[in-house]
């Protein structure tokens, strides 16, 4: 089950190795991310898409906010 | 959407996934850097300084004053132990001679803008209104810091 993570715990996570994905559609992404963010959009979010992704580290995935 | 996939990713096999459920709001509001096209203009939490003096609300004003007379700052912060805006000392306050304390004096619920907000938008917000600084602070009202506007 995904564990709810705070900007604290992003912050914490990301310093010790997370990977920080963003799932909003790339013009968005562009326009503005979080430093250090890869951009895979929901709708693509796919098996293959999903190999960028190391699996032994953990995955910080966000949004615009809460909807 | 950030929720679904996560779940996505737990069913393709990822054990670690964390869904930063405030997202990007909350990491501007809390003026934190930001990449991509849109982030080129200065940002309010980007120039607000952050040494601007503090104080507590049941301080002696006269401990106050001594403080901030030893910094070139002419206005102080009234904070409490979470670093949320209480309040603000400024010219007039900093210069009271009675013997009382910092809640007395000083002016409630000063008016902040937020970390996101550009500089160029604020200025022409704020200084036609004689505003001299601006205090910024997240959306949950912890200070961030002050930006002078006359400089």
């Amino acid at each position: 089950m995904p564990t709810d993570a705070t900007r604290a715990d992003v912050q914490r996570l990301f310093t010790e190795g997370a990977q920080l994905v963003e799932v909003l559609p790339p013009a968005e992404y562009e326009e503005e991310h979080l430093p250090g963010a890869i951009n895979l959009p929901l709708k693509e979010l796919s098996r293959q898409a999903a190999r960028r992704l190391d699996r032994t580290r953990p995955v910080i995935v966000y949004c615009y906010d809460t909807t | 959407m950030s929720p679904r996939a996560a779940w996505r990713l737990e069913a393709l096999g990822f054990s670690q996934v964390y869904d930063y459920v405030a997202g990007k709001v909350d990491w501007g509001a809390a003026g934190l850097p930001r990449e991509g096209t849109a982030t080129t203009e200065e940002t309010m939490g980007e120039v607000a300084d952050a040494n601007v003096p503090t104080c507590r609300l049941a301080e002696r004003l006269r401990d106050v004053q001594e403080r901030v007379r030893a910094t070139d700052w002419d206005t102080c912060i009234v904070v409490n132990e979470e670093q949320v805006v209480l309040g603000r000392l400024g010219r007039k306050a900093l210069a009271e001679t009675a013997d009382v304390i910092v809640e007395e004096v000083m002016a409630e619920g000063p008016s902040t803008v937020r970390p996101t907000a550009t500089l160029r938008e604020t200025l022409e917000r704020l200084r036609p209104k004689g505003n001299t600084t601006a205090l910024v602070t997240t959306s949950d009202g912890r200070l961030v810091g002050v930006v002078c506007l006359d400089r």
